[in-house]
């Protein structure tokens, strides 16, 4: 006979082995990153012998080596330079364009904004070759600012998208009161649109920031010159002139991935949002 | 006055257009034409040949069909391991239970890190010498199993594919979960109310609703593991002796290796070709299954 205590056992039992699976894969998530930081932590001898997830001493001197021999230092500073001006050009010329697709009006509006989200949607593997010829005709190639110019036309195209469907929900009225009292166009844009689009900034802002910290191929091709490589590409160089010094090759990597899992944390309902919003657009 | 006022609106998409203009449609265009000639890159004087470089391509380059069941494999991979994955975990999660959020957020992790990362950590840990994947091998008394994952050619390619999958398949949970959380309860409670089993109101109601946003996962899922390639420099390289090339990592080598830019330009719309008719016929395929 089915009793309460039955049922109650029952769902008990299905509800431990659901955790018991999602416990696992959240497991297999994250060990693969305190690997890399304990690995980081131990000595260049240890880290061939000793398996243990705690070291027995940590070894912080790691970072440091890194930080100054390594020279990840500078590559960190040149990763939070880029990621930083691309997103503000990303956003201060995808929300200028956005604006005009959805309020203002001129000759073809609508063939330009189309064209915008062609690109979104044609994929063109190895668009890296001509983007290197082109970079070199114009002296661009192995500068930063090519490379900032290259990342900004990366994200351009879904952040006009995001933004232009997030002004032609929002209220006219407002503006149209600015306009009454006299405010110009960009005065429009920048003191009433900007000011109400948070949510939608946020979601732009966190995904190039994401898309700029963690280009590798685009970094690659750009530069030769050392000094102005990002960390993606600093990683795969290091690791190819010193393939055995893993202790500073894993402080790196943390170097490089905790500022993303940090932000990450901080802003994970964005991302969410993002993602889900993004999934139905598409 | 109104010529004024059009001009000012212009205004406002120009440094868009501009940036667009060069850095996008200038490169489509030259991927076409430079596909026609035999080009190192450097020298100023290229030779056109035509169709040469697609006829070596679809004829000759052994390696490039290569890669595209190599890419084959591993999208096939992704498509039914890490999105079966991404679905169950999505279908645990859609229900009252403690802890949601935690799973939710640690979900995610291995999708915002850098393909670099990734690769390199895992690379770390499958190390055939140090390993600490083969060092558990050992311990738990599976020696014979023990081997280096990553350059041996038997195994390399569905390491990489798994190492895929783990990194990709936080993005399929989020659009299932999303996905299940808009069917309305007073289903399940109705199918339950009519005395239907747990695994009926599964059958019944959550797969039939869940299918446009599968086809959609699969659509997502297939364009992102086609051109995939990253993280495959960082844990192999696309060896060993080319047993994890896929397309894009050939066509870097065709530009950086061999120095053909010709040629990899040739590579690139040969496979944006087959890219843009596979998301067509998904495309056509979800327009059916909406109906």
């Amino acid at each position: 006979m089915k009793t309460a205590i039955y049922y109650k056992t029952k769902r008990a039992t299905v509800n431990l082995l659901i955790h018991l699976f999602l416990l696992t894969v959240a497991v297999t998530c994250i060990f693969p990153l305190l690997w890399m930081v304990s690995s980081s932590l131990k000595t260049q001898e240890q880290i061939f012998r000793d398996t243990s997830l705690i070291p027995r001493e940590f070894h912080f001197e790691n970072y440091y080596l890194a930080w100054k021999e390594g020279g990840f230092g500078r590559y960190f500073l040149n990763s939070i330079a880029y990621t930083v001006l691309v997103v503000i050009g990303i956003v201060v010329i995808a929300s200028l364009a956005a604006y005009a697709f959805s309020r203002l009006r001129f000759p073809g509006r609508n063939i330009l904004f189309v064209m915008f989200m062609a690109a979104m949607m044609i994929p063109i593997p190895g668009s890296f070759v001509p983007l290197y010829v082109l970079l070199n005709k114009l002296h661009l190639r192995d500068t930063s600012f090519g490379y900032i110019l290259c990342m900004i036309n990366v994200g351009l195209s879904t952040s006009i998208f995001l933004l232009k469907t997030f002004f032609d929900k929002m209220p006219k009225e407002l503006e149209d009161a600015a306009r009454i009292d006299g405010c110009s166009k960009l005065g429009i844009w920048w003191n009433v649109v900007l000011p109400l689009s948070g949510p939608v900034l946020a979601v732009v802002v966190v995904f190039n920031a994401l898309n700029v910290w963690n280009e590798y191929v685009l970094a690659l091709i750009i530069f030769d010159n050392k000094a102005l490589m990002p960390l993606q590409v600093a990683l795969m160089t290091f690791q190819g002139e010193f393939i055995t010094r893993y202790p500073l090759l894993m402080a790196g990597l943390t170097i490089t991935a905790l500022p993303i899992i940090i932000a990450y944390l901080l802003m994970q309902k964005y991302i969410v949002k993002g993602v889900t919003q993004g999934a139905i657009v598409g | 006055m109104k010529l004024k006022d059009t001009l000012e609106n212009y205004m406002f998409v120009l440094p868009a257009t501009l940036i667009f203009g060069i850095f996008y449609v200038i490169p489509f265009i030259w991927v076409f034409q430079l596909g026609l000639y035999d080009w190192d890159g450097i020298l100023p004087t290229k030779v056109f040949v035509g169709l040469a470089n697609f006829q070596q391509i679809f004829f000759e380059d052994k390696i490039w069909w290569q890669s595209m069941r190599q890419v084959g494999y591993i999208t096939l991979i992704a498509l039914t391991f890490q999105n079966m994955l991404a679905f169950l975990l999505a279908w645990a999660c859609d229900r009252e239970i403690r802890m949601k959020n935690f799973y939710r957020v640690i979900f995610f992790i291995p999708p915002v890190l850098s393909e670099v990362v990734v690769g390199l950590v895992w690379q770390w840990i499958l190390d055939g010498h140090y390993g600490l994947f083969n060092g558990w091998l050992v311990k738990l008394g599976f020696s014979n199993l023990a081997r280096n994952w990553l350059s041996d050619p038997r195994t390399a390619l569905t390491t990489v594919a798994i190492v895929h999958s783990w990194k990709g398949f936080g993005w399929g949970f989020l659009i299932f979960l999303a996905g299940l959380q808009t069917i309305p309860r007073e289903l399940y409670e109705a199918a339950h109310v009519d005395g239907a089993g747990a695994w009926a109101s599964v059958k019944n109601i959550t797969l039939p609703l869940m299918i446009p946003v599968a086809v959609l996962v699969g659509i997502l899922t297939v364009l992102g593991t086609m051109q995939a390639f990253v993280l495959i420099i960082a844990m192999t390289g696309g060896g060993p002796a080319y047993h994890t090339q896929v397309p894009v990592l050939r066509i870097l080598g065709s530009m950086r290796g061999s120095s053909r830019f010709g040629y990899a330009c040739a590579q690139g719309i040969s496979f944006g070709v087959i890219l843009v008719a596979i998301s067509f016929i998904q495309y056509r395929f979800s327009k059916k299954s909406r109906v």
